[in-house]
Order: structure tokens, then sequence, then C-alpha cells
């Protein structure tokens, strides 16, 4: 099967406000999906309809062939979910909540197999209510990993952990992609995001705004790589003749945008003949998150002026 | 329902119980306090011995010593003597905070022998009727067998004293099917709507909805805590009532049902009171209007046949009414056909509420 997930004109409304404004992606299966947006766009509320835990308003939803809400007890017992700010039983272990899980879904994994491969072995022993924020999104993965997932949906799930924690989990979730499944990782880490996804959409507004992968998003959306010198403006003065390509000048760094790579040859010969002295000469390329900061401003500012009365 | 599942869950329902040391104080050490306490507290007002402070003016004179010899084999007078000046008996017992004394005057025993008139004078206090009623009828009925000797006459008419029943119950005997009650209502109830209202909130039924456990096996799992909880509680109070106080009750299987039935109820009440509030803070107004009338006029404490009749009335409308009734009927007067009714009224509506509660309660957003 091609698509694990696929998601058409899919509408939520809470009264008046449209959470979710009719969005369309479709997710390949056995890739890594990455689903973005600031705080409010509209994320959670997909995620979850897409889990099964919320219904939606319109349009229509399918994950591995059911319909979440619908079919929501068959749809569970193939996928695997870690919310954002995962709870449990305080007096529970991991080894402990994990033959539970086991037990309920009727699988039979091996607790110490399963938080070995979540990096959680060393906890598998303390109760719930003593581990750290990183200790307990760790076993919330291990327990969406007890029934074998195809498709695991992961809701920020590394928010509020320190760079150990959140390197720990990006290797489970490289793993689960080498293993074939379907991952469904909603963010705003946009370096999460680049790192790992195949796949990339931006939502804001309840609307989706960009989609691609990391690459296509930066190259429709982003500016073209550049060359940077420290240097002073006065060698912007000298290229802008010369060179026919945007310079600009900021914060005592002298920028020039490429258009191809041989431009980068002529544009280093010219700063030699100029003379002026120049030092720490780098390329640099937007970021996803050079391209999300600009995409969602661009639409804040928009809707902004939009709001303002004629 | 799976089997297997309800099993898991209970597992988990169990260590978190067996690991959390307040819940286990209320489930094993409160029912011991609860019985101690109260069973304290009635047991002095049910087996009354009156003090009665003594100034013996005719000083060990034969009579005297005779009078107040009978009084102390009324077994329920306990006597103590004292040397105070006759002027200062009255202002040194209201000091003393005793609230009865007697005065044996000068000159009882001549007077007694000699036939001439006398009188002992009982001092009691009218804000303490039980203790001045008790102190007079006793003192009373020693100065008629003295009279009755010193004409050398014989009674004629005696007593004889039955109690209504087969058998007397004593306050302690009451308290325990009271208090089993009082526990059956409370234990869940106010874990239960604390637990509906805080996992919600937490998202741990998020996280149940998205595995195969069901809303009704999740649930009887929780009955089923309550009611192993009930049986040790019961246990408990039971043992507690017969070392401390001696209680007569009878522990027969009929009390099974109760056991059973009163946790299905109140664990299903407490799920439904917990479902219904938005907020937790409201789910605990709501169990605790539905818990306080109950725990109080179910007959707990006291016995509902003492209550005026309107809220006799009231209670009557109170599903813990039957279950605490229907353990007096058991546990104290054998009485199998209105236990039956009591435990027919406490299983339909076990029934209805655990049904409403499944319903009401929701895993899932809309």
């Amino acid at each position: 099967m091609a698509d694990a997930i696929e998601v058409e004109h899919l509408v939520k409304r809470y009264g008046d406000l449209a959470a979710v404004a009719g969005i369309d992606f479709k997710v390949r299966t056995g890739t890594v999906f990455s689903f973005l947006g600031p705080n409010g766009a509209g994320k959670t509320t997909t995620t979850e309809i897409l889990e099964g835990l919320r219904r939606r308003t319109e349009g229509t939803t399918r994950v591995l062939g059911l319909d979440p809400w619908d079919d929501a007890t068959a749809l569970h017992r193939r996928i695997g979910v870690i919310p954002q700010d995962f709870r449990f039983f305080d007096k529970i272990t991991p080894r402990e909540a994990i033959r539970y899980y086991g037990a309920l879904f009727h699988t039979n994994p091996d607790p110490d197999e399963l938080l070995e491969r979540v990096k959680l072995a060393d906890k598998a022993g303390a109760r719930f209510d003593t581990l750290s924020g990183g200790q307990k999104q760790k076993m919330g993965l291990a327990l969406a990993l007890t029934n074998d997932p195809e498709v695991c949906f992961l809701d920020e799930p590394t928010t509020g952990l320190d760079p150990t924690a959140r390197r720990a989990i990006w290797d489970v979730i490289r793993t689960l992609k080498s293993e074939g499944r379907t991952v469904f990782l909603t963010t705003h880490y946009l370096e999460e995001a680049e790192l790992l996804a195949d796949q990339v959409a931006i939502i804001h507004h309840g609307r989706i705004i960009a989609t691609g992968t990391p690459n296509e998003i930066i190259s429709a959306h982003g500016r073209p790589e550049r060359l940077r010198f420290q240097a002073s403006p006065a060698l912007a003065e000298y290229l802008r003749p010369k060179l026919a390509l945007p310079v600009t000048v900021a914060d005592g760094r002298v920028e020039v945008e490429l258009h191809d790579k041989a431009d980068a040859l002529r544009v280093l010969s010219a700063v030699d003949a100029s003379g002026i002295p120049w030092q720490n000469f780098s390329t640099t390329q937007d970021t996803l998150e050079d391209v999300f900061v600009r995409l969602v401003g661009q639409m804040d500012d928009g809707a902004l002026k939009s709001e303002t009365p004629a | 329902m799976r089997p297997a599942r309800i099993a898991a869950d209970f597992k988990i329902v169990v260590r978190s119980y067996l690991r959390n040391p307040v819940a286990l104080f209320f489930s094993l050490i409160f029912p011991i306090i609860l019985i101690a306490l109260f069973g304290l507290i009635f047991s002095a007002a049910g087996s009354t011995v009156v003090p009665i402070t003594v100034l013996n003016l005719d000083h060990n004179s034969e009579a005297s010593v005779q009078f107040l010899a009978d009084l102390n084999d009324t077994t329920y007078i306990r006597l103590s003597f004292v040397n105070w000046n006759a002027s200062d008996f009255a202002a040194n017992l209201g000091a003393n905070d005793d609230s009865v004394g007697l005065v044996i005057p000068q000159g009882f025993n001549s007077s007694y022998f000699a036939r001439d008139q006398v009188n002992v004078t009982l001092y009691t206090d009218p804000e303490d009727g039980a203790a001045s009623g008790a102190a007079q009828s006793a003192v009373g009925s020693v100065a008629t067998a003295f009279n009755l000797h010193a004409s050398n006459g014989t009674a004629i008419v005696g007593v004889a004293q039955q109690n209504v029943g087969s058998q007397v119950y004593s306050y302690i005997d009451y308290l325990i099917p009271g208090l089993i009650g009082f526990s059956i209502l409370t234990s869940p109830m106010f874990s239960m709507v604390d637990v509906a209202s805080s996992y919600r909130k937490e998202g741990i039924f998020r996280e149940l909805s998205l595995t195969p456990l069901t809303r009704a096996e999740w649930l009887t799992s929780h009955i089923l805590w309550y009611m192993s909880l009930t049986f040790v509680t019961a246990g408990i109070m039971i043992g507690a009532g017969v070392v401390l106080f001696g209680a007569h009750v009878n522990v027969t299987v009929g009390l099974i049902p109760f056991l059973v039935a009163g946790p299905l109820l109140f664990v299903s009440l407490g799920m439904l009171a917990g479902s219904v509030a938005k907020t937790p803070e409201s789910a605990a107004l709501i169990g605790n209007i539905i818990t306080f009338p109950m725990m109080f006029l179910s007959g707990t404490f006291f016995q509902v046949s003492m209550f005026p009749p309107a809220l006799q009335s009231f209670a009557h409308i109170l599903p813990l009414y039957y279950v605490i009734d229907g353990m007096n009927q058991v546990m104290l007067f054998s009485n199998t056909a209105r236990a039956l009714t009591d435990v027919l009224v406490v299983f339909v509506t076990a029934i209805i509420v655990f049904l409403l509660a499944i319903r009401f309660f929701q895993w899932r957003d809309e």
C-alpha cells in the first residue's frame, strides 16, 4: 500500500472557530512525515483526528485504510501514539506498564528489550512519578511500541527535553523508519523536522501553507545560497557594480546571493581584487527554520492587514 | 468484556493502591480507629455506672455502713467518700464537677434502730438526668429495703425484667453494620470521583482509549478491587468490634451479597458523579453533595428508627440505607426475608447506576 495516511479537505470547527480549515495531504508508507506549525495552528487537533481521539467536522481521513473515528478499535491495534506530555499511573513502573499494555493488546513484548530500544532499561523498575520528563516520554514511546504498530504518531515528543534526551528520541524515530514503520511527527523544532523528515507540511491558522521535502520547501520558499564575508560596507559598494548579483550588508557582514555555483568563483576573485580587508568567509543557506519564520511571518502580516478596517 | 484485560487492569489498580500509604491507612487502619472511637463514645453512655460522692456524718455506724454496702451492691453505683464540711457539701460537689452526692446524717444509726424518721439527702444535677435518675432509683430502693427490714416486712411483689425481642443488642452491635456501610460508601465514592475527573484532565483516559481496554472493563476492574477491599475492611471492623467491645454479630454468607452489591453501586455512582462534572473541583462538589447526606442519614452512626418521621422517610430514598438495613437484618436479627428485599433494592439500583456511569463516562472527545 502506497499511502498510510490520506487526508482530504479536513475541517474541524469548535463553534464558529475553524481549528482546521480544509487541509489535504498524504503520507507514504514507511516514511517520516513531519507536521509543523506554531502553537495553536491546528497540529494537535489534526493529529488527534487521525488517532481517532477527536471527531472531524468535515472531510475524509483514512489511516491504514480505516476511518479513525468509526473504526477506532481496529485502528488502535495497528497504531502507536505518544501524546504531548505523556502521563501514566504514578505508582507503576515502566516494566509493569509494558506488561500491562502487552496484556491489553494480547501481544507479548519483552519489557527489557523494549526499554533497551528506547534507552530506558536502567529505569525499568522505577515508579512513573520518580521519572524525569525525558524518561516519561521514553516510557510513552515504549508503550506505543507494545503492539508493534504500523504507524506511530508522535506529538511534540521532545518538547521540554534536554539535548541528550532529544537525541535519544531521534535515534528511536530513525530506527522506527528503518523497520518500515510510518512516523507522523508533529514538532515545533524545525531542525528536528529537517533532520528526520522525508516529507514536511507547514500548517498555520488551520491551513497548510507549504508541503514537500525539507529541501523542496527551502528551495521553493527560501532565499538562494549566499557567500558571506566579515568586512566593511565598502566591500559591498565595490562588489555591487562588478557582479550584478544582490549584495547586502548587515551586522558587519557582507552577503552576496549566488544564482549558481559558478558565481562563487567570480565573487571570490572580485573580493580578492578589491584589496579591501576581509575575514571569515563562509557559505550560508536558509534553513527550514528561516523559511518557516518567513512564511508564518508573511501570513501573519497579511492577516493583520486584511483585518484592518477599510 | 475480556476477563484477561480486566485481570490486567485489576493488577494495575491493586499495585497503585498498595503503593499509596494514604490509601492503605484509610482502608486498613482507619476502620479500626472508627470502631474504637465510636465504640468508646457510645458504649460509655450505654453502660452507666453512676459515681456518687458520699459524706457519712454518722461515722462508720452499723446502719450507715450497711446502707452504703447495699447501695454498692446495686453494681451500677460507684461510691467515693469525702470528709467535707456538711455546709460546704453542695458547693464542693459543683466545684468538683460531681453531679450526684449523698449525705448520711449524724445519728442515722440511732434513729434507725429507734425507728425514728431520718432522711438521707441526695444531691443531683438536673442537667445530668440519666445519672440523677439512676441514683434516685438506687438510693430509693435501698431505703425501701431498709424500711421493710425495720418493720420486719417481706417483699411480696417483685419485678422480673425481660428485654423486648429475643436478644438484647448493644450500640456496638448496630455500629458494626453501620460503619461497614460507611466504608462501603465513602471509600469508593471519594476516590472514584477524584479518579474520574483527574484521569480525564491528565489524559490518562486518552491513553487507555488507545488500547483495546473498554470502559466497562475498566470500571469492572475497579469494582472488583473495591469489593475485595470491602471484604477486608468488613473483616477488620468485625474483628475490632468483637475484640475491643465484645460485639455480638452473626457473620454468615448472607453478608456477601451486600459486600458485593454495595461496592458495585458506589464505585459506579462515584464514576457517574466524576463523569458528569466538567472540572475536578465541581466533581468533588457533586461527590460531596451525594455522599454527605448518605454518610449520616442511612443508619451509619445512629439507627434510622431514632430519627423523626420526616427524616426517616428521607433515609428510605438513600441507597446506603438498604445496604446497612440489610446488613443489620443479617448480622443482628437473622431476618432473611427483609434482607432479601434490601439486597434486591441495592442490586437493581447498582445495575442502573453502572449502566448510567458507562453511558456518561467518555474516553474520547467529540
